[in-house]
């Protein structure tokens, strides 16, 4: 007998604006940052702070933090084929 | 006969979906990823051409609309019709703000002759002709992304309006605010690749 209430968590507004805020600061930040003359190091730098900002909105916005392992996985999994699509070729070009 | 909606099948399809969509701008991102390291400097010279703070101010307007659609769902699980519609409307208009951006961007770069196949592009470096060329491209399929999204929650919105989306039956809506959060991911990495790399 299967409900339809299993994916109830709800996300309240206080949480969802502490996430805002948080995105908002690292969106500043990463602004900030660019400004900054760090060399090859400025585009690590704005990657890492984008994909914290893509973890934020993926876990709270998009509730993944409160999803089944099906979802979880097939995500996670997602990822990790994409870094090797972009990471293997990149590493190609990099050595010819 | 009553038919149970397996809300959660419908939710695993929809994020099936969005891993395409993933891997289609991925794709564009590979490309990416190869000419910044053939043409390091050349994109970096490509990047100071766009205005970083209209950059910023397209994020922060993705950034707060995710915001509000994620609320207009909080909102339809409590039962809130009044609040969910005033979020799903704001979050539309966020998106409006968003494309009309875009078309002052892109209008001023074309003002310059600067877009695909232009003069000066051709005549000019090849870095900075594949630069824009992934510009355009990247940013042209992901503002269809916007209005596709926007036509989304709008037809939430109605169904909302309507009494079609409760709070026992919001699948509609959990999806089309999905498909807007991936909206926001993708703008969340092409902000940085483009307007920050210099």
């Amino acid at each position: 007998m299967e409900s339809s209430e299993e994916h109830r968590h709800i996300v309240g507004y206080g949480q969802l604006a502490v996430v805002l805020a948080l995105l908002l600061t690292l969106t500043g930040v990463t602004v900030a940052v660019s400004y900054v003359d760090l060399g090859f190091l400025n585009v690590p730098v704005a990657l890492t702070i984008a994909t914290l900002k893509a973890a934020l909105v993926l876990l709270f916005f998009m509730h993944l933090r409160y999803e089944g392992p099906i979802i979880r996985y097939s995500f996670i999994t997602t990822v990790v084929f994409l870094a090797i699509m972009i990471g293997f070729t990149f590493w190609d070009v990099a050595f010819r | 006969m009553a038919s149970t909606i397996d809300t959660t099948g419908v939710r695993i399809g929809m994020w099936i979906f969005l891993y395409s969509e993933i891997i289609l701008f991925g794709g564009l991102f590979v490309l990416y990823a190869v000419y910044l390291y053939e043409y390091p400097e050349l994109f970096a010279q490509g990047g100071k051409e766009l205005n970083r703070i209209i950059g910023s101010l397209n994020t922060v307007v993705l950034l707060v609309s995710s915001c509000t659609v994620a609320a207009s769902i909080t909102a339809i699980q409590r039962g809130k019709k009044g609040q969910a519609m005033a979020c799903l409307a704001f979050s539309i208009f966020c998106g409006l703000v968003f494309v009309v951006n875009k078309y002052f961007e892109w209008g001023a770069k074309i003002d310059h002759d600067i877009y695909p196949n232009s003069a000066t592009l051709q005549d000019g470096e090849p870095g900075l002709n594949i630069f824009f060329g992934l510009y355009y491209v990247i940013t042209g399929l992901h503002g269809l992304h916007v209005i596709i999204g926007m036509v989304l929650l709008s037809v939430s919105l109605v169904l909302v309006h309507h009494g079609r989306i409760t709070a026992s039956r919001y699948a509609v809506l959990e999806n089309s605010g999905l498909y807007w959060h991936l909206v926001d991911l993708i703008w969340i990495f092409v902000f940085p690749l483009f307007y920050l790399v210099l």
